[in-house]
């Protein structure tokens, strides 16, 4: 009995592993998946959620200087995939069941992120600082440098 | 098996979370390739809100919250017999007004959507005689001008103001409705009321600007609160034809309304104890508020009080006009990136001090009054009295512009505290005029 059974259970398994790369695989492509491995800034705007950010950005002094993913992902190559993958995980789970903030908040993570590449960047001004992170960090008076809101 | 089974739940529950991303991410894109759908015409003569809601359902429903019952720490909307009684709340403002309708029934007020009805059922309009000109802020009145005025509003307006009250409601439906503050072609904001369109003439004619008309010179960010400034503002009926006005000829602030009045010798009641000639200030959200450091800022009214919000890819702003104070997310923190908790603690400080102070005030209002009613009875000369009216004439009028204005101080804390701080300085003053006469009559 055992037998016949657990090949059906197999059968289940490999059709549902068939439905979820197939839909996923799709849904990749739908939700331009693809654009968000790219440091494209356009990409962080593919959701409508992101325009006032995006146009800010366009309007700041630091469009010259830097694009989402030089102030939002660390640097070094896996550490700002690790952060993309969790950021993109996170942003699908609030998206989906709508649990977030109309005016979003920046994560603990996020800002530390943040303030982490103000501090790379700026290094030969920044280098002698001890600063206070979260209750005074560069972004409480420099708020509007990367994008207003 | 087991762990056949196991593996079978956790690939169905990813495929479901990825198939809800799906639906979510496909619902997101179609919301944003269509924004808007005409279901039908809106023509300039429509004040119907039901109507404008069918192209509109979003805001629609937003602008039918306005019927919520909320507190916050200073304010509140409940309707009867629940409702704050301000006068039974705090009996010294049913003493200042001594004399005049307010001492009668004067309550917390309740959102837009019930503006209609209680006025209506308010006993300063049941047990007086009011005039139609109280209509031109408590319901939807451009296609009543364009009808009693055969399509000029101002003809229409002036038309109005001559009803009586129990007449001129005969020819309103709606509270404030989509049709007073939007073209129905554009959308656009627009000026329906001939009180602002006069009022904002007089004052920038007073800064150097003449002819001024808000609907062709104003920029969209100044209209965002010119909108709200058509009813949200200090005013007097002028006249036999009891023509709405608002006294902005010499400005905005308290003191060049109050020189205004002076002018042109308006009083709104003498008061029942003192028999000083007192007047009466009635909400100046738009006048404080252009105090402020967020009117300096060029921060609007509806910024604040009707901040944007998402539906799906739609980012509407909210109908549902309310205090910031419900909404803080929205209102405060698109620019102050602070907590929550953080924004309440601040506008709540601001607004404890405010009541604070506003008490000092209020005390010595009262002892002023009590002082003349005094001297009036041991027979005081009429020069020294009226020493003593004008300093209760200012002090009066002076901390009830802070009083009736709906923001316990917030809208320009500073600039409140200072008219307090004139306000107790008068009342005193007026307090030293009388004591001088007495010890003189007591030689």
């Amino acid at each position: 009995m055992a037998q016949p059974r657990g090949s059906i259970l197999t059968a289940v398994l490999a059709a549902l592993w068939g439905v979820f790369l197939g839909v996923g695989v799709f849904t990749f492509g739908y939700a331009r998946g693809g654009s968000y491995l790219t440091d494209d800034p356009a990409a962080c705007a593919n959701c409508h959620v992101m325009r006032d950010q995006y146009a800010g950005w366009m309007k700041a002094s630091h469009r010259k200087a830097a694009v989402c993913n030089d102030c939002h992902a660390p640097a070094g190559p896996l550490a700002k995939y690790a952060t993309k993958a969790i950021n993109g995980f996170f942003h699908s789970w609030a998206f989906t069941t709508g649990l977030f903030p109309d005016r979003i908040q920046i994560t603990g993570r996020n800002f530390r992120v943040t303030e982490g590449a103000c501090l790379k960047c700026h290094a030969e001004i920044t280098a002698g600082f001890a600063t206070h992170r979260e209750r005074t960090g560069c972004l409480n008076c420099h708020a509007g440098v990367g994008h207003m809101n | 098996m087991k762990r056949n089974l196991l593996a079978v739940l956790l690939t169905a529950l990813a495929a479901f979370g990825i198939s809800a991303l799906l639906i979510n991410v496909m619902e997101r894109k179609q919301e944003a390739r269509n924004p808007f759908f005409r279901v039908v015409d809106i023509n300039d003569g429509i004040d119907d809100p039901a109507q404008w809601g069918r192209n509109f359902p979003l805001h629609y429903d937003s602008y039918k919250r306005t019927v919520d019952v909320e507190r916050t720490r200073y304010g509140g909307s409940e309707g009867l017999p629940k409702s704050q009684s301000k006068i039974e709340e705090d009996p010294r403002l049913k003493k200042m007004w001594l004399g005049y309708a307010f001492s009668v029934d004067f309550r917390e007020e309740r959102g837009h959507a019930y503006m209609l009805i209680d006025q209506q059922n308010t006993r300063r309009v049941t047990e007086f005689k009011q005039p139609g000109t109280c209509l031109n802020c408590h319901a939807s009145t451009y296609t009543t001008y364009k009808k009693l005025g055969d399509g000029d509003i101002f003809k229409g307006f002036e038309a109005l103001n001559k009803l009586t009250y129990s007449e001129a409601v005969s020819h309103v439906k709606h509270p404030v409705s989509c049709i007073d503050c939007h073209d129905p072609a554009t959308m656009q904001l627009r000026i329906t009321r001939p009180a602002f369109i006069e009022g904002i003439r007089a004052y920038k004619a007073s800064a150097g600007v003449q002819n001024y008309d808000p609907n062709t010179m104003a920029s969209a960010q100044e209209m965002r609160s010119f909108v709200c400034g058509q009813c949200h503002v200090e005013y007097y009926f002028k006249g036999e034809g009891k023509r709405l006005t608002f006294p902005w000829h010499k400005g905005l602030k308290v003191d060049q309304i109050m020189a205004y009045y002076d002018e042109v010798k308006h009083t709104d009641f003498t008061h029942k104890e003192s028999g000083a000639p007192v007047l009466k200030a009635q909400h100046p959200e738009f006048e404080m508020y252009n105090q402020g450091v967020h009117a300096r800022s060029g921060v609007s009214c509806a910024d604040c009080h009707m901040p944007y919000k998402r539906e799906g890819a739609m980012k509407i702003s909210d109908h549902h006009v309310r205090s910031p104070m419900l909404n803080i997310n929205r209102a405060c923190q698109g620019c102050h990136h602070f907590s929550e908790q953080e924004m309440k603690d601040r506008v709540e400080t601001i607004q404890t001090r405010f009541v604070h102070t506003r008490n000092l005030a209020m005390d010595a209002l009262m002892e002023l009054i009590d002082d003349t009613r005094a001297a009036r009875e041991a027979g005081a000369a009429e020069a020294t009295l009226s020493k003593a009216w004008q300093q209760q004439r200012k002090a009066q009028f002076f901390l009830d512009f802070v009083e009736a204005e709906n923001s316990t101080g917030f809208h320009a804390p500073q600039e409140a505290m200072r008219i307090l701080a004139e306000s107790v300085d008068s009342s005193r003053k007026g307090q030293i005029a009388l004591r001088g006469s007495a010890q003189r009559s007591s030689r």
